[in-house]
């Protein structure tokens, strides 16, 4: 390729960075000059700023917990029966749960465990008094639904890593099941679960719809949640802003927690693998029988592997029966929801590619500061700055935003262009997530080669790491895809009744209670959502084979 | 900190690039999605849900105003709850495309005309007919009620006749109350008991706990998605409510529980705003707003009490409803002053 000029490789990096930093400083500063006039004495001694916090510190602790505490004997009851009969699907409907929208899941999991849902009426007919979702059960219940399953995948790996020789040993040692999870299974997964606790409480600290849905009022509230309705509610921008700091420094201070735990790989799994079923021959399954033989422990397996599999497939089996009901056509011929449909695509189209090229971007200028440069350092901190959303939570991002706007346009006529800026930065960490390990390993392989050739820039791009790299990239579209159309945070602050998503039409209808309208276009969604991910990494991810076919 | 002014310059300038950056974008969207520019003669209503309803009285005043300006139209912008109104116009400020809002009520009109958004309304209210001396230039009242418990008749045979007998009901007596910050009954209800315990308040907000069953965003929510479906006996809405249910659907099922405290009073109010380029067309909204021929539509449809004396006009059953034996109102300026207060107050007690 004989382009005649090529921008020098910190182009593509400086451009990502710039837009970032110019999306997410500014609103940071625009809050922390505003911030400048808070009395912080008075905010922090107001019981229910107080309440708020520590609501929001206690629920995201239990979820932690709760989560880990389920996991951990589903991980290892799965380890124990590698040859189950649908052990693959359910381990593959565990990621599931991670291209799921929330509000969709949260519309299922009322179906099963609502006043009038599947499990109250099984209570019910057994004469059990019904459990009340709405609340810090309903919270608990949500979180332990997104994050149990992420918690049992990267274990189950960690359960699986474990050499077949020891177990071999186990058995020669005659060891007992007690024994066995003390001296071989704990200490393999030990080292997951300082990184996989951080990570799900920071998910479950920050977490928005799950908690404005199904917290059932003002008992129940997160500082997410509260500066939502600061904003929305009150219009009280001084205590949006006094939230969002409180929120900014807890999360940093998260962050620099998890640059100090030592094993990370929870932040590095990519939860978007399919696993294929571990094949393990007969012997070891003989190996494994035997050591966790007899009624019980035969019992307390299948017990555990068909109890989850229930508590996950319940909530999108009831959201799929009740998707199928009267109000079906009248629903989706509607001008509100075509129109919200019509904005969803739109959105989670346009976040998805501002994401991937931010994305490569970054990538594109750390692979010539690690590879080629040798600054290894320098090309992580670049391309920590993808990850800024994680300190920065879509609410007080938009908070920021707002403060920013306001005296120049209407923003609820701008929502779609705020809400695409937002989506795609929370999209960011999952694309570098994603695109990291394949770019840096094609890149590694193939420099010197590709030096030597002196293919450079776009054309780089174009020759060598396209045909590499277009499954990943294809994923990554797919994964910020589902996660835009699926978002209900940033849509939320600027939604209103002229631009609105699937999303906030879904909780507004569950919000006025016509939960038929909300059922079906929550299947809507659903579908939306599955559509997109298969078809762009279909579209996108094709194999190079059929490529140059 | 002698740097934060220079800083300051700077983000100035940082923020109007990117204020100008999301305009043009901005601008791009909606010409995509918008339903374009509106005709000159466009007057945009900000109101609630219910009141633009297909049996609200929205259609009803929209087709009758319609009729008597000629070339304009009247656009109801309709949002999630009362209370929302307002905040919907200070979040947007100066660039609001409202050029009346509908829906307030009394209780905020001090904290509303403190935004500086609101304008003299310039229509006379002298000859309007009303439970309260009327001295706001900027307010044009078109309706009003006193907040009180219905309750369902089948479910409940014999409600509570105060407020010490709804906190000591027993346990199968719940109530679906309005949350005070987006909905203005819910706001109602606050200053209802604040009126009647004072400092108690909080702590009879406590006592009330175990009979909430849920606080909804606004009114039609608690009342036609969770009332009228038996999800509860009982639901905070208006002495008035009954006279719908008598009239339309002929029933006695459904009736409001006089309480021996008295019950609080509404005015719900409408405004001109500032920025509004049809000032002329909305004066002459508001003023059609309170004749007798707009009035005679919201006893039925928004089932409340008319601002004007519509003798035999007045639905039959609006005799039948209880009266009040006191009223309970709080001064706009009180409210103001102590909203913020009161509903952290409020909160506090919700989230114990």
């Amino acid at each position: 390729m004989n382009s005649s000029r090529t921008w020098p490789w910190w182009t593509s990096g400086a451009f990502a960075l710039l837009v970032i930093l110019t999306c997410t400083l500014l609103p940071a500063l625009a809050i922390t000059f505003e911030a400048g006039n808070i009395d912080w004495q008075q905010l922090f001694n107001n019981s229910y700023t107080q309440r708020v916090i520590w609501f929001s510190l206690k629920q995201a602790t239990l979820s932690t917990i709760l989560s880990l505490a389920i996991a951990l004997p589903v991980a290892l009851a799965l380890s124990h029966k590698p040859n189950i009969p649908g052990r693959s699907f359910i381990v593959n409907v565990f990621s599931l749960s991670l291209v799921i929208p929330t509000i969709v899941a949260i519309f299922g999991i009322v179906a099963v465990f609502g006043r009038t849902g599947w499990f109250n009426n099984l209570l019910g007919t057994l004469s059990i008094p019904s459990v009340p979702l709405y609340g810090l059960t309903g919270i608990l219940v949500a979180h332990v639904f997104f994050n149990m399953p992420l918690a049992a995948r990267v274990l189950l790996v960690n359960l699986e890593g474990i050499p077949a020789e020891n177990w071999r040993l186990t058995k020669q040692l005659g060891l007992k099941p007690v024994s066995v999870f003390r001296f071989i299974e704990w200490p393999a997964v030990r080292g997951q679960l300082p990184s996989l606790a951080l990570l799900i409480f920071t998910l479950c600290f920050t977490s928005f719809a799950i908690v404005m849905t199904l917290g059932g009022g003002p008992r129940a509230t997160t500082i997410e949640v509260a500066i939502y309705q600061a904003l929305r509610f009150d219009f009280d921008i001084k205590l949006a802003v006094a939230l969002g700091a409180v929120q900014l420094s807890i999360c940093i201070f998260l962050m620099l927690l998890s640059t100090l735990v030592k094993h990370n790989d929870a932040l590095q799994f990519n939860p978007y693998s399919v696993v294929a079923g571990t094949e393990r021959n007969r012997h070891d399954q003989h190996l494994l029988n035997s050591i966790w033989s007899g009624l019980f422990w035969q019992a307390a397996h299948y017990t555990i592997i068909v109890a989850t599999a229930i508590f996950i497939l319940s909530p999108l089996l009831a959201l799929v029966i009740s998707a199928i009901n009267s109000k079906l056509i009248a629903v989706v011929m509607q001008t509100s929801t075509l129109d919200a449909l019509f904005n969803t695509v739109i959105v989670a189209l346009a976040s998805a590619s501002l994401s991937l090229l931010l994305g490569i971007g970054l990538l594109n200028s750390v692979r010539h500061l690690r590879i080629r440069l040798k600054y290894e350092t320098a090309g992580q901190w670049l391309q920590l700055s993808g990850n800024v959303i994680l300190v920065l939570p879509p609410l007080v991002l938009g908070t920021g935003l707002f403060l920013l706007l306001r005296p120049y346009a209407d923003v609820f006529s701008i929502a779609l262009v705020l809400v695409v800026i937002i989506n795609s930065l929370m999209a960011l960490p999952f694309v570098l997530r994603i695109l990291d390990g394949p770019v840096m390993q094609s890149a590694n392989h193939n420099d010197k080669l590709i030096q030597s050739l002196g293919i450079q820039g776009l054309s780089r791009w174009i020759i060598i790491d396209w045909p590499q790299l277009r499954k990943p990239i294809g994923l990554a579209m797919a994964v910020s895809t589902t996660l835009s159309a699926g978002d209900l945070s940033a849509i939320a602050l600027f939604g209103s009744e002229r631009v609105r998503t699937l999303p906030l039409l879904l909780y507004q209808r569950m919000g006025s209670y016509r939960l038929e309208e909300a059922a079906v276009t929550a299947g809507l969604l659903l579908i939306l959502c599955l559509v997109l991910f298969i078809s762009i990494q279909k579209i996108i991810g094709r194999s190079v084979h059929s490529a140059h076919s | 900190m002698n740097l934060s002014p220079q800083i300051n310059r700077h983000t100035k300038t940082a923020q109007q690039l990117i204020g100008a950056a999301a305009l043009a974008v901005g601008a791009v969207f909606s010409l995509g999605a918008s339903s374009g520019i509106a005709a000159d003669r466009t007057l945009t209503v900000y109101t609630y849900e219910s009141f633009t309803a297909e049996w609200g009285p929205g259609p009803i005043i929209k087709a009758g105003f319609e009729e008597q300006c000629g070339d304009c139209s009247v656009e109801f912008v309709a949002l999630d709850s009362s209370a929302g109104i307002l905040n919907r116009v200070q979040l947007e400020g100066d660039n609001t495309r409202a050029d009346v809002v509908l829906g307030l009520d009394t209780n905020l009109m001090a904290i509303a005309e403190d935004s500086g958004l609101l304008a003299e309304s310039g229509v006379d209210t002298s000859k309007l007919s009303l439970p309260v001396e009327w001295t706001s230039k900027t307010f044009v009242p078109f309706d009003y009620g006193y907040f009180a418990f219905v309750y369902d008749t089948e479910a409940l045979p014999s409600p509570p006749t105060s407020f010490e007998e709804l906190i000591n009901a027993p346990d199968d007596v719940k109530i679906i109350i309005q949350d005070p910050r987006t909905s203005t009954p819910g706001l109602g209800l606050m200053l209802w008991l604040k009126s009647v315990y004072g400092d108690e308040a909080a702590a009879k907000w406590e006592a009330l706990q175990p009979r909430i069953l849920t606080v909804t965003k606004g009114w039609s929510e608690a009342y036609f998605s969770l009332f009228l479906n038996g999800e509860a006996p009982m639901v905070l809405s208006y002495s008035t409510s009954p006279g719908y249910h008598m009239e339309i659907d002929e029933t006695e099922q459904y009736q409001a529980a006089a309480f021996d405290e008295g019950h609080y009073l509404q005015v719900e109010v409408a405004a001109t705003l500032k920025r509004s380029p049809n000032q002329e067309l909305a004066q002459e909204f508001l003023t059609y707003l309170v004749s007798k021929e707009a009035q005679s539509a919201i006893p039925l449809s928004n089932v409340m009490y008319p601002v004007v004396d519509l003798g035999d006009q007045l639905p039959e059953s609006f005799n039948r409803l209880i009266t009040p034996a006191s009223t309970h109102l709080f001064d706009p300026e009180v409210v103001r002053d102590n909203r913020k207060q009161w509903v952290d107050e409020w909160l506090d007690a919700s989230t114990q």
